[in-house]
């Protein structure tokens, strides 16, 4: 199952990231999650968030360059070798990671957020070998 | 339609109309302006030395610096009781430069707009909203006077208050638009913002730029956001001549149509002087033949273009320029490269990633010139690869175009700064002291 994640340009300027948490903390869209990948001229921040749809609106109609993005949140028990188990299914069925970052939710489980190559083939993948997916609204 | 018959002359008619009115017109001025009476003593020539057109060249050139030089009436050819209008430039280096018209130069100006006003598709049925500054600066009363003649209705809505020019443009069904073709892409995109579908909500059927170089690839944004049945059409002109109305392009999108009973153009080169072949791209110089006020023989106007005689297929016959390549004073030299922004701008527009707003950054690290374009990001994405294909694509394409490694600069929609007058694109960071 995919989860929609809010992706947003922003310019390495000051106070940009700010501004994005100013827009959505107005509409309380509150934030679980979120990554900062930058070079030296832009960045890409992506967020995961309770109401996405509300929050990629507002962001937009604040004039930011944004999407929604498909994504998957992966149930990861809290043991060494877990992550590495999945990622090693994910290279023996010809699928690629684009990018990745940790979901801090308490419980005895850990869970990452992963962006696949061929989202479909990723589902199905994914369920065969009983990695379990998550929604925003279990967490 | 074609407004006056002097646009449809054989060209050894409009030669005979040309030669008396530049031996009147020289005449006069040597009579009545010493200050060309003493640059053609200078040169050794007179005014019974214009026997044909091609003694055009023997006389002197007029530019810019002599009309600050002469400040403010200096090169006046009648006394200032017999002006009824006075306009100046913005003059943002040094004293603006002064222009004057007489009542018959009124008329005259009315009617070259009224010329380019029908070449571009208008009729007394139409609605003009002219959204160009009102006050010293020439284009907006320019093209009011020129409107208003072939009976529009005019609506001086002037610039600023985009969302009052929508709200008129709306309730009072404005079918033609007068304005730069930055600020006409600008009214659609605050149009979106409002909720108005310019194509579906507003009733522009035409649209007269000016002031701004229009580009085929600007023509072709306003197409996409005005829709592809508005008739867009460039005019030129600039208050030193005029004002608007020198020439205008006609519905055959080939070139502007010169008013050439009232101007007669040479293509000369900029560095020598030398009038060049005709065909040839180089300096536009205008003498004006027909003004009463202000005649200004052989003036530099350091735009770029190039002339061509044949009949064109709306049927007139006037000499046609090109629509203008740039500006002899816009260009930059960047790292010895000759740059027009013109060229920038036709780059950033082929890119369906990029929005049309632009600015071009020069600065000077040690000794050598750094040349980055800014521009918006009219793609949602989630990808690095996507972006960095982006600026790559851009650069690349700069490159073959300039000869030149720019370094691209994305910035979020609605970051750069937005123009109701003429666009200032260039920040040239180099010289500042």
């Amino acid at each position: 199952m995919v989860t929609k994640q809010i992706s947003v340009f922003i310019e390495n300027r000051k106070g940009r990231l700010g501004h994005v948490l100013d827009v959505l903390k107005e509409k309380d869209v509150n934030i679980l999650s979120m990554s900062l990948a930058d070079t030296a001229e832009y960045g890409l921040l992506r967020i995961l968030s309770d109401q996405p749809v509300l929050g990629k609106e507002t962001l937009s109609a604040a004039g930011f360059s944004c999407m929604l993005t498909d994504v998957f949140i992966l149930k990861i028990p809290h043991t060494p070798g877990s992550l590495q188990k999945i990622l090693h299914v994910i290279a023996d069925e010809e699928l690629n990671v684009e990018y990745m970052y940790g979901l801090s939710i308490a419980g005895e489980n850990a869970s990452i957020v992963i962006k696949t190559s061929d989202l479909e083939k990723a589902d199905e993948i994914f369920s065969r070998h009983g990695i379990e997916t998550l929604s925003y609204e279990i967490l | 339609m074609i407004w006056s018959k002097e646009e449809t002359l054989s060209r050894a008619e409009m030669e005979k109309l040309q030669l008396s009115r530049l031996q009147e017109t020289v005449a006069r001025v040597y009579e009545k302006v010493p200050y060309y009476r003493a640059k053609m003593d200078e040169m050794g020539v007179k005014p019974q030395d214009i026997q044909s057109l091609a003694d055009l060249q023997k006389l002197p050139f007029t530019t810019k610096q002599d009309m600050r030089d002469t400040y403010p009436f200096g090169l006046f050819a009648v006394p200032q009781d017999e002006l009824v209008r006075i306009h100046a430039s913005s003059g943002t280096t040094g004293k603006p430069t002064v222009v004057g018209y007489t009542r018959g130069d009124l008329e005259t100006w009315t009617d070259c707009v009224a010329r380019i006003a029908c070449m571009g598709g208008a009729t007394e049925k139409d609605v003009a909203q002219i959204c160009f500054g009102y006050g010293m600066f020439t284009g907006a009363l320019g093209l009011h006077y020129g409107l208003e003649k072939i009976g529009a209705a005019i609506v001086p809505s002037s610039t600023g208050n985009s969302e009052k020019q929508l709200m008129y443009m709306k309730d009072f069904h404005t079918s033609l638009l007068v304005a730069t073709p930055s600020y006409a892409l600008r009214l659609a995109e605050v149009a979106r913002e409002l909720g108005i579908e310019p194509q579906r909500d507003l009733g522009v059927k035409i649209a007269l730029v000016g002031s701004e170089l229009l580009t085929d690839a600007m023509r072709e944004e306003m197409h996409l956001a005005w829709g592809r049945d508005v008739k867009i059409t460039s005019n030129y002109g600039m208050s030193e001549l005029m004002g608007p109305g020198v020439s205008g392009e006609c519905l055959e999108h080939c070139g502007m149509h010169i008013n050439e009973d009232y101007f007669i153009p040479e293509i000369i080169d900029s560095n020598t002087g030398e009038v060049l072949p005709i065909g040839e791209k180089g300096e536009l110089v205008i003498t004006c033949i027909k003004k009463e006020g202000l005649p200004l023989i052989r003036y530099r106007t350091k735009d770029v273009t190039r002339l061509f005689y044949e009949p064109c297929a709306c049927g007139r016959t006037t000499c046609r320029m090109e629509n203008l390549s740039g500006r002899s004073d816009d260009m930059l030299k960047i790292r010895g490269v000759n740059v027009f922004p013109g060229q920038i701008e036709e780059v950033v527009l082929s890119v369906p990633e990029l929005g049309p707003h632009y600015e071009i950054v020069v600065e000077r690290e040690g000794y050598t010139d750094k040349l980055t374009v800014r521009v918006e990001l009219n793609k949602e994405t989630d990808s690095f690869a996507e972006l960095q294909r982006i600026e790559a694509t851009t650069r690349n394409k700069l490159k073959v175009v300039l000869g030149l490694d720019a370094k691209i600069r994305l910035e979020s929609p609605n970051t750069l700064q937005r123009f109701e007058g003429k666009a200032k694109r260039i920040k040239d960071l180099r010289n500042v002291k």
